[in-house]
């Protein structure tokens, strides 16, 4: 039961990610005026990057891409999806933070394998990037553990049931924004897209990966990238007691993620630690006095 | 050399990988030539090449096509070759504007090679100087069906004429196709 239970997640992951992908392009396109590749592009761009050749650099280039991979399946397993949640025990969202930073470095070890200076120029802007914004997604979240004296995510879906003001959003409003705006250094969308800046650094830590890796990594980002928006959803707007409710409204933020990240440039790499440590955190720090001196309404 | 097309071979998973190949088509220009003014109109708004599903990318690791837009000295000759062949197979070249055809208006230039076929194996090329985004699309449809019915096989020539291609090259080169320092 398990079994089927984690198959249903790990394809759930895998086709709704990619189908988001799809989606940040059509919408990106639509912004533009332009009218945009097919919404299922990013299913046909994958087969493709899984027929064609591939170079490796290494056996800790091969093995990174599958520590990459493997550490975000990890990952999502722990993630509730509706009423489907394969693993789930008291402290699972710590896990969750946890196996996250396995998939970046997997990533990071790999790339800097391939020896190619780009690459590691990337690793370094990416790894830079993640002491901005995870200090300001923590300090909320820890906050908000406190305040609710649970620590895994399904506890914090359910003690939000009953309407919809009992959700984070409008209960921890600060709080909220402050992850929304973490959510963008997390999945790498626009302002916080420094590690991978095509015209820079030649796309940074992708730099060499080719065919099969490029996929893998694929598939990877697409997962990230449903795994933080499924956290927030059930952290913020009180979960979903149905699997398609649930995907309705990981597409609405998502949706809404892709449309403000469309008109807005990139920033420099001090840029992006200077305006985590600046404002997000200058909130997360109000926000955690707030909820661990009042507690939650 | 053999030029003709290889004879129907391909097995069924090859056929669907071609049609994916053919719906998803990333593209790495090798912009010395100035017909890489003409792409950023074919890939913004106005002619919109994503709906194709063809796309920029960084590395000749990732891209599927190398378009060589105009004309080549030969000191820049020898980059394409390191970057053709740093690309990963099924990989495809399209020739862009007439200097890659016969030399454009650099026909007697001492230093620019005329005719790109003689060292790359040239998918398809397009006329003009410099061609519209019209027929950068159109080339780019033709270039789909090609792949999709398994006729875009210039990298498989590529293999099999090696030395042929490579004698070509060294000519162009002076000798040596590969510089170490």
């Amino acid at each position: 039961m398990k079994i089927l239970e984690s198959a249903a997640v790990i394809i759930t992951g895998i086709v709704f990610g990619l189908f988001l992908l799809g989606v940040q392009r059509k919408l990106v396109a639509r912004v533009q005026r332009r009218y945009g590749p097919p919404i299922w592009q990013q299913f046909i761009d994958v087969a493709k990057l899984f027929s064609k050749s591939s170079i490796s650099h290494g056996f800790v280039f091969d093995m990174g891409v599958m520590m990459a991979l493997g550490g975000t399946i990890a990952t999502l397993l722990f993630v509730p999806i509706g009423k489907l949640q394969v693993l789930s025990m008291s402290g699972d969202f710590i896990v969750v933070v946890y196996l996250m930073a396995v998939a970046s470095l997997g990533m990071a070890m790999s790339a800097v394998n391939s020896g190619n200076p780009n690459a590691s120029i990337g690793v370094m802007r990416a790894l830079t990037q993640m002491f901005g914004y995870e200090l300001p997604y923590l300090m909320v979240m820890m906050g908000m553990m406190f305040a609710y004296r649970t620590s895994s995510i399904l506890g914090m879906a359910q003690v939000q049931q009953g309407g919809i003001l009992n959700w984070n959003l409008f209960r921890v409003p600060i709080g909220a924004i402050v992850v929304f705006i973490s959510m963008f250094g997390i999945s790498g969308k626009k302002p916080f897209d420094t590690p991978i800046a095509p015209a820079e650094i030649a796309s940074g830590p992708m730099v060499e990966y080719s065919g099969k890796f490029l996929g893998s990594l694929t598939l990877m980002h697409a997962l990230v990238i449903f795994v933080d928006i499924s956290i927030f959803v059930n952290v913020f707007l009180g979960g979903a007691s149905n699997y398609w409710f649930f995907l309705l409204k990981v597409l609405a933020v998502f949706s809404l993620m892709v449309l403000i990240s469309s008109v807005i440039p990139r920033f420099r790499v001090e840029q992006v630690v200077t305006f985590s440590w600046k404002w997000p955190l200058f909130f997360a720090v109000i926000q955690s006095v707030i909820l661990v001196a009042m507690g939650v309404r | 050399m053999d030029r003709k097309m290889s004879p129907e071979t391909r097995s069924a998973l090859e056929k669907l990988a071609d049609w994916f190949r053919a719906r998803s088509i990333w593209m790495l220009h090798y912009c010395t030539g100035c017909g890489a003014v003409e792409l950023p109109p074919s890939m913004t708004s106005r002619f919109d090449m994503e709906r194709f599903g063809i796309g920029p990318m960084a590395t000749p690791r990732q891209a599927d096509v190398l378009l060589i837009t105009g004309y080549l000295a030969t000191k820049t000759l020898r980059r394409v070759i390191y970057t053709y062949e740093q690309m990963q197979t099924p990989k495809y070249v399209i020739g862009f504007g007439s200097c890659t055809i016969n030399g454009g208006i650099y026909y007697d230039s001492y230093n620019v090679i005329t005719r790109l076929d003689l060292y790359l194996p040239v998918d398809i090329y397009i006329a003009g100087c410099m061609p519209r985004p019209e027929a950068i699309l159109t080339a780019f449809n033709k270039l789909r069906e090609m792949i999709e019915k398994g006729e875009a096989n210039g990298w498989k020539r590529y293999e099999e004429n090696k030395e042929w291609y490579r004698a070509n090259q060294l000519k162009a080169l002076n000798g040596e196709v590969y510089v170490t320092r």
